[in-house]
């Protein structure tokens, strides 16, 4: 594992910012004095005309974004989960979700991984407002691979989507070549009968990591990436619980109206199975290395071990 | 502007007045204050100012128009009515089940409504970014946002004002509807926006201070707008809330309240009595 290659989704955001912003005139994109950070600076430094600093006025970016959009512009809105999702939320549901404009909101720095910023920044809660928008699309990326597939998707796709990126660098464990990415569609990573693992993000690692250790305890683990957590892949999570009987969901997120709520709200209706939520559990992050807080919080493979023999052994 | 055209004016502000009575006494709620404040405003922009096509409600190249006061949206419609984006009658299902016509104005329903509003503070920003993307696609169209006096105490607001000059959006003008009331009684003793015009000055803009009830300043005004360069133009427009209804004139009780049938029946008289006055002058 030492020589695995890690990217933060953030740079992988930019980097596609700016591989699509060759090919595509119509697509911009504005910050809110972030833009070092959310690495939208990749874009401003190809196209200084095209990338527009709002200043630290993230309900007015949105906005202008939704104004620009509804000129048939393209246009990514970004700054940090927490002031993207949470400080404009009004504004995506009432100028953005609700008219149902064409606007991509790459929110960075989410989840506690945002690390040593404490827990002001670290945004836990953005899957639960944007998931409650009807009609938003709502992304998180794995890798890098993906990160910028999905970005590619988000531009191709007619409507809102809100794109959530990490600023830690994660393993890159998706082959470029053979990937293929669709809005709405999960990856079964792992195929396994005991118990299915259902993860977001930087989660989808470790739940691939706990795979193996689980295999090697004797249990058969099925590890899907659920990069889309709206709309879900009712289909594939289904057939999961079906198959499997167990279930664990893991996301950087709160245990409440994140992934794992999506997935429990689902099979509650149309499969009742036992589930268990891995995420942060209603409580507030704080300072601290990125890697010391994801184990503090139980957002690793370790943690995802205990839990599967635990859920199994019952 | 010649008598014989604002004569016409006039009579079509009288209409949109006359619209809105019938839109909010139909629907039994609304917000009439604002909207007949803002009236003659309404049949300026749209039978004069904008240049737009109701045939074809998103031709592309047509000035935008973005309503941030949003719940003074019967008068909106009823200039969009008029205008002949839709029938009249429409104006009778305002906020009625299954009607195009929202409580709030809605893009995707009514034809002729350029952006979704009724939060406050929002729309302005909306409009920027309307003015920016049209500089952007080097279209010659201009964007055109009505705000409330009491809407300015939402600090959006000023975040909108900062970019709409730091981006020299000269295509942008930002009309306030200043009626001096709000739900809680005076914008002044509410949380006072004063000096409204001083403060856009210092934000950059070049401004027109205005009667709003008058055509002739009105079109003055919108003529300066055009003209000017480098910097976004406001036009800060001193009305009368409720304005041509007697008993709704400067009463913040008549902000968001519908007239009962007999308000209705004076309304309408004393609108009607004022359209006969016009049209034999």
């Amino acid at each position: 594992m030492a020589d695995v290659k890690k990217i933060a989704t953030r740079d992988s955001y930019g980097n596609a910012l700016k591989e699509l912003g060759a090919r595509h005139e119509n697509l911009i994109v504005f910050d809110a004095d972030l833009a070092g950070a959310t690495k939208t600076a990749t874009f401003q430094k190809a196209f200084p005309t095209r990338h527009f600093d709002c200043g630290i006025a993230e309900a007015d970016m949105i906005d202008v974004a939704a104004g620009a959009a509804s000129m048939g512009l393209v246009p990514f809105a970004s700054s940090f989960a927490m002031f993207a999702a949470g400080r404009a939320f009004e504004q995506i549901r009432n100028s953005v979700g609700y008219p149902h404009l064409n606007v991509k909101i790459g929110a960075t720095h989410g989840g506690i991984s945002v690390g040593e910023d404490g827990a002001s920044h670290q945004c836990c809660e953005d899957f639960a407002l944007m998931r409650a928008i009807p009609g938003m699309v709502v992304m998180c990326p794995s890798d890098d691979v993906e990160a910028r597939a999905a970005v590619l998707a988000a531009y191709e796709y007619v409507g809102p989507v809100y794109l959530r990126f990490g600023r830690l660098a994660v393993p890159v464990f998706h082959e470029e070549e053979t990937f293929r990415f669709q809005i709405g569609k999960g990856e079964t990573l792992q195929d396994g009968t005991d118990v299915a693992i259902l993860a977001t993000g930087l989660m989808v690692n470790e739940a691939v990591e706990a795979g193996k250790a689980l295999r090697e305890a004797g249990i058969s683990a099925r590890i899907i990436n659920l990069c889309t957590i709206k709309p879900l892949d009712e289909a594939l999570v289904v057939k999961a619980a079906r198959e499997c009987g167990k279930i664990i969901t893991c996301e950087e997120h709160s245990i409440v109206g994140g992934l794992g709520e999506a997935v429990c709200a689902l099979l509650s209706e149309k499969c009742p199975t036992p589930v268990r939520r891995i995420g942060v559990n209603d409580e507030f992050g704080h300072s601290g290395p990125a890697a010391a807080l994801l184990k503090q919080f139980g957002l690793s493979a370790e943690h995802i071990v205990e839990v599967a023999k635990d859920l199994c052994a019952k | 502007m010649t008598t014989n055209e604002k004569k016409q004016l006039m009579a079509a502000a009288c209409i949109v007045r006359m619209g809105v009575i019938k839109g909010t006494h139909a629907a039994k709620a609304g917000h009439p204050g604002g909207s007949l404040s803002a009236a003659d405003l309404f049949a300026y922009l749209y039978e004069k100012e904008l240049r737009v096509d109701p045939q074809n409600p998103k031709w592309e190249e047509r000035d935008r128009f973005v309503l941030s006061k949003g719940h003074t949206a019967p008068g909106l419609y009823a200039a969009l009515a008029l205008r002949g984006f839709f029938p009249e009658e429409d104006l009778l299902t305002l906020r009625h089940i299954g009607s195009h016509l929202q409580g709030h104005p809605n893009m995707n329903l009514t034809p002729g409504v350029d952006m979704s509003t009724g939060s406050l503070g929002q729309g302005i920003s909306a409009a920027a970014g309307m003015a920016l993307a049209a500089k952007y696609q080097g279209k010659d169209c201009r964007v055109y946002a009505l705000l409330g006096d009491g809407e300015l105490q939402e600090g959006q607001v000023w975040e909108a004002f900062m970019f709409a000059h730091h981006y020299r959006l000269d295509n942008l003008c930002v009309i306030i509807d200043n009626n001096g009331l709000q739900i809680d009684g005076s914008v002044e003793k509410v949380m006072s926006p004063y000096p409204i015009p001083e403060k856009l000055r210092a934000f950059g803009f070049e401004v027109a201070e205005i009667d709003g009830h008058d055509f002739d300043q009105m079109e003055a005004a919108f003529a300066k707008a055009k003209s000017t360069r480098d910097v976004p133009f406001a036009i800060v427009m001193k009305t009368v809330k409720g304005k041509d209804v007697s008993y709704m004139e400067n009463q913040a009780g008549w902000h968001g309240k519908a007239p009962n049938d007999e308000e209705y029946e004076l309304a309408m008289k004393e609108l009607s009595a004022h359209l006969a006055e016009v049209e034999g002058m």
